[in-house]
């Protein structure tokens, strides 16, 4: 089964040295299309090996599709999504696209809700196991495991609470501590601070902070004010399509990008708009993308 | 490390009378009924103990459907069918036997002049009495995996395991020179070379009852404390969730719908030689979802709930509908509305002080909103 | 060929009489996401309410055979279900919301609760409708071919209830409210739609048209009060065929599933007919898990 080891990308046997200047997820000419309509439009994306990438782009743009597309979900009609320098994602089921190490937290707190905290964990833990393990007592060092990674997301307090009970920002964590206890090579975060406070953002963001480096994240967000402050590189998806890619300051400048966000009407007005952190604003947006 | 072990043991500190409530559930309560039900001969005449028997038998099958309802949250309204199939499997063996090597008399009658070929094994018992449990847990297996693989679950999967109880049991009666049709298969005279209706064989299937009962009980209760028990019930929550975490749910299910069935076809064994008779009014529509009932009553999601229910939801049957049979059909329709409005965690929710829910004539608010949040089995 | 026609026209005839069933059904699932076990005793109400007034119209005028009273029957099996409906909606299916499984249970319950109940005022053997005289009659196309009235009957009668349906549904506000709230109950409850009213209405409805059903069932043979449930199992494959609550689906559905029972219990028997029906749908949903139409959308 899983070693201790938190050396993630050399575990799997898929490829056993991969060449960390490649990226570890590269998207090539991915088009998908639902009833004649193009969600994603020959897109290209790269992610390197320990990277923090930002995702953003008004409603509509094929941020939580092309999420889709990486972890199953949605199959794509042209294109390929490269993983850890071999795998081709785009023709496997949603679990064995996790087995690779592909984990994905949803918009809303996905978890179980009448299971502990601590249960919540473990089973996620055991997926790799053998339906006969499964049947078995936890192995040694499991519990420890459990309760570090929800010491990472602080929750260890919580773990023998309901997670039903636990409020929203909580399920967020304990939604990205199941994620992390199986230790995937590449984390996808679909708006992890949605609808959380103030204070509960600022720790998801030193949160993400403590789990980039050694694994690669990739975070959809709409709230601006946490991008600015907590990402170092930015794709901006507009129709389909990647329209910039830089820091934020970059992208902010890019005056496609303010057209994108703004309309051709408003383009007069560019320091106006969501770029620049009205958070009514950013919030009124998300409601409808799924 | 150290301080990690250490919140652990407060951890689990912390959690000492849960754990006390869980050990009472799942030892003590049901040791206490293991011995009452081996003292039982002691005390009843030979009908009750008859009765009980069979009652037993439900008990069985009950456990076998609370493992997938109350935990996974499968509703499967065709459990009648497996019990059935278990129970046309040894019915098949005591029939041959009985009719010592010529042909069965209903075969007669319908014109055969050989026994079919895949009644042939059936007069050996080492083949018989495995396929009680293979039977029903193959089909099961084969439509649980054509029908999770395409991800149909809640309402969709009991409408279809409720079509399969319609389809299987006309399928039964229409084949009358294989099955017996509507009348089924009945007198048996002996079983492994014995008498069967002798008061002394009736206690041993009444025993072998009692154990298979507990065998099963042990069996449930190893499935759902381990890691795949969780699982069932994280299955129950967030489907979705259990698939994005690296598992398969559709084997996973196909994997326990088997089980269930093939637990449910032993129950079905058991049933055949103590009642005497096994035909397809045991594995119709009503039969089938009159099991959920049994469930609902004792108590979703608790194994000891199922058995509780089984037994005094058929205790009340053989009391009431023998004298007031339109009364027992009322109160059964009743009972069904009952049990999911007032009742939703049954017996076992009531002895564990949960309490009844409040009618809706009395707080409008409580019933209206999310009431079903710690009710396993009530959502899909 | 006049055989083949004659079948197409019989799986035609079971078609009709399995939609009007199943669009009930559809549309209080595609609504509440709820299906009704004692939808089959809608079905009998609605024919025993023609078996009633048959026996009212026989003890004041002595006529039985009156085709007046069948007519009038058809809107009365219609009221009678619906507001048995109705009130099954109001006491009992909306604290189930959102409880679908539990549903099932309870009004399998009211299921049961109906058919002794039937026992008990009509007496548990069946009983006969006697059809009207112009419906006994038998239509001749060609000298191989002719068609019982009653059947073309039936078929007329479904087509004007979807007729009906569909101007309820896509031609008058309280249609388009239902439609609102199938598509997204929060928005539309925010606008200003009772969601509380559209639910026993589209409920009430479904039960009407199940009613509807039952007194067409009454030219067909006898009637008792296990009559529904003979129906209403090939009415929830028909509604897991067509898809969640989509009407197109559920119609295209129940031409299939009609056509497709007539077909093989005609080259079989009426029992292997069934299984292959069931195996047919059960393989069918490994291609489109989803039935034959799903909601649009990404």
């Amino acid at each position: 089964m899983i070693g201790s080891t938190n050396n993630s990308a050399s575990r799997n046997g898929s490829s056993p040295t991969p060449d960390l200047s490649k990226p570890i997820l590269s998207v090539e000419g991915l088009t998908v299309s639902f009833d004649g309509f193009t969600v994603l439009n020959e897109l290209d994306l790269a992610i390197g090996y320990g990277e923090m990438r930002f995702l953003i782009g008004p409603n509509g743009a094929g941020k939580t599709t092309l999420i889709d597309v990486i972890t199953g979900k949605s199959k794509p009609t042209r294109g390929r999504i490269i993983f850890d320098g071999t795998t081709d994602l785009s023709r496997r089921q949603e679990y064995q696209l996790v087995r690779l190490g592909v984990g994905r937290k949803f918009q809303t707190p996905s978890i179980f809700a009448s299971l502990t905290v601590y249960q919540n964990l473990e089973v996620t833990l055991g997926f790799r196991s053998r339906i006969t393990r499964l049947l078995g007592k936890p192995r040694r060092g499991e519990g420890d495991r459990i309760m570090s990674t929800l010491e990472e997301v602080g929750l260890q307090h919580r773990a023998q609470d309901i997670a039903g009970g636990l409020s929203h920002g909580e399920k967020q964590w304990l939604e990205i501590g199941m994620l992390l206890v199986q230790e995937p090579k590449l984390l996808l975060l679909d708006e992890p601070v949605a609808g959380m406070t103030r204070r509960e953002r600022d720790r998801t963001g030193e949160l993400l902070q403590s789990i980039g480096g050694a694994r690669s994240v990739l975070v959809v967000e709409h709230d601006m004010d946490f991008v600015r402050q907590f990402a170092q590189t930015v794709t901006v998806l507009h129709l389909g399509k990647v329209l910039s890619e830089g820091t934020m300051e970059e992208v902010q400048q890019d005056p496609e990008v303010i057209r994108a966000y703004l309309g051709n009407s408003r383009s007069q007005r560019p320091q106006a708009g969501r770029l620049n952190g009205r958070r009514e604003a950013e919030h009124a947006a998300p409601v409808a993308a799924d | 490390m150290t301080t990690m072990s250490s919140i652990i043991t407060v951890v689990r500190n912390a959690s000492a009378p849960v754990r006390m409530n869980d050990r009472i559930g799942s030892w003590i309560a049901p040791a206490i009924m293991l011995v009452v039900l081996l003292a039982a001969p002691a005390v009843l005449s030979d009908f009750r103990i008859a009765l009980l028997g069979k009652f037993l038998t439900f008990a069985m099958l009950a456990l076998s459907l609370n493992l997938i309802w109350g935990y996974a949250g499968m509703l499967s309204l065709g459990h009648g069918v497996f019990f059935g199939l278990g129970g046309y499997a040894m019915a098949m063996y005591l029939k041959l036997e009985s009719a010592g090597g010529k042909l069965p008399d209903f075969m007669f009658w319908s014109g055969l002049t050989e026994l079919p070929f895949f009644w042939a094994p059936f007069k050996y018992a080492w083949f018989a009495i495995p396929m009680t449990f293979i039977v029903p847990a193959v089909l099961a297996g084969a439509l649980g995996y054509l029908v999770f693989r395409s991800r149909i679950t809640g309402v969709y999967f009991a409408l279809i395991t409720q079509a399969l109880a319609l389809i299987v049991s006309i399928l039964f009666i229409g084949q009358q020179a294989y099955t017996g049709g509507t009348n089924g298969i009945t007198n048996y005279t002996t079983i492994f070379g014995y008498p069967l209706n002798a008061p002394s064989m009736q206690l041993i299937l009444y025993y072998a009852s009692v154990t298979a009962l507990t065998a099963a009980y042990l069996l449930c209760w190893w499935l759902i404390s381990s890691r795949l028990g969780r699982l069932l019930v994280a299955m129950r929550d967030d489907e979705n969730r259990v698939r994005f975490s690296g598992y398969d749910p559709a084997v996973l299910k196909t994997l326990v719908f088997s089980l269930s069935a093939g637990i449910a076809g032993v129950a079905g064994a058991l049933f055949t030689p103590q009642v005497g008779i096994i035909s397809p009014t045991m594995m119709g529509i009503v039969p089938s979802i009159e099991i959920a009932i049994w469930v609902a009553v004792g108590g979703r999601g608790v194994l000891l709930g199922a058995i509780l229910g089984a037994v005094v939801v058929n205790g009340a049957k053989s009391g009431l509908s023998e004298s007031f049979p339109a009364m027992w059909q009322y109160f059964l329709g009743l009972l069904f509305i009952g049990a999911v409005l007032l009742f939703p965690s049954g017996i076992m929710g009531l002895l564990r002080g949960e309490g009844w829910r409040k009618p809706w004539w009395l707080s409008r608010e409580q019933v209206r909103g999310a009431i079903s949040r710690r009710l396993p089995g009530a959502q899909r | 060929m006049e055989v083949w026609a004659l079948q197409l026209f019989n799986g035609l005839s079971l078609s009709s009489i399995l939609l009007l069933i199943a669009l009930g059904l559809a549309l209080s699932f595609g609504l509440m996401n709820v299906i009704n076990l004692a939808h089959g005793e809608f079905i009998m109400i609605g024919a025993y309410t023609t078996y009633a007034l048959q026996q009212a119209a026989l003890s004041f005028t002595g006529d039985a055979q009156s085709g007046i009273t069948f007519l009038i029957a058809i809107p009365a099996s219609f009221v009678v279900a619906g507001a048995a409906g109705y009130v099954v909606e109001n006491a009992l299916i909306r604290f189930l919301y959102r409880r679908p499984l539990d549903t099932l249970l309870a009004t399998w319950g009211v299921g049961l609760f109906l058919q002794q109940l039937a026992r008990t005022i009509f007496g548990a053997p069946n009983v006969q409708v006697v059809a009207p005289p112009w419906l006994g009659t038998a239509l001749t196309v060609t000298s191989d071919l002719v068609l019982p009235v009653k059947r073309v009957f039936i078929l007329g009668l479904v087509t004007a209830c979807i007729g009906g349906l569909y101007f309820y549904m896509y031609r008058s506000s309280e249609g388009r409210r239902m439609r609102g709230v199938m598509q997204n109950r929060e928005m539309a409850s925010s606008l200003g739609v009772s969601t509380r009213r559209v639910d026993s209405f589209t409920f009430a409805l479904g039960s009407g048209l199940a009613g509807v059903a039952g007194c067409a069932l009454t030219l067909i043979g006898p009637i008792g009060p296990s009559l529904g449930t003979f129906y209403v199992v090939d009415a929830f494959i028909v509604v897991i065929l067509g898809g969640l609550g989509q009407v197109p689906g559920t119609i295209l559905a129940a031409l299939i599933i009609g056509m497709l029972n007539t077909m093989l219990e005609f080259g079989t028997t009426a029992v292997v007919g069934k299984v292959l029906v069931f195996a047919m749908v059960i393989l069918f949903l490994q291609w489109r898990p989803a039935g034959l139409m799903r909601a649009k959308g990404r």
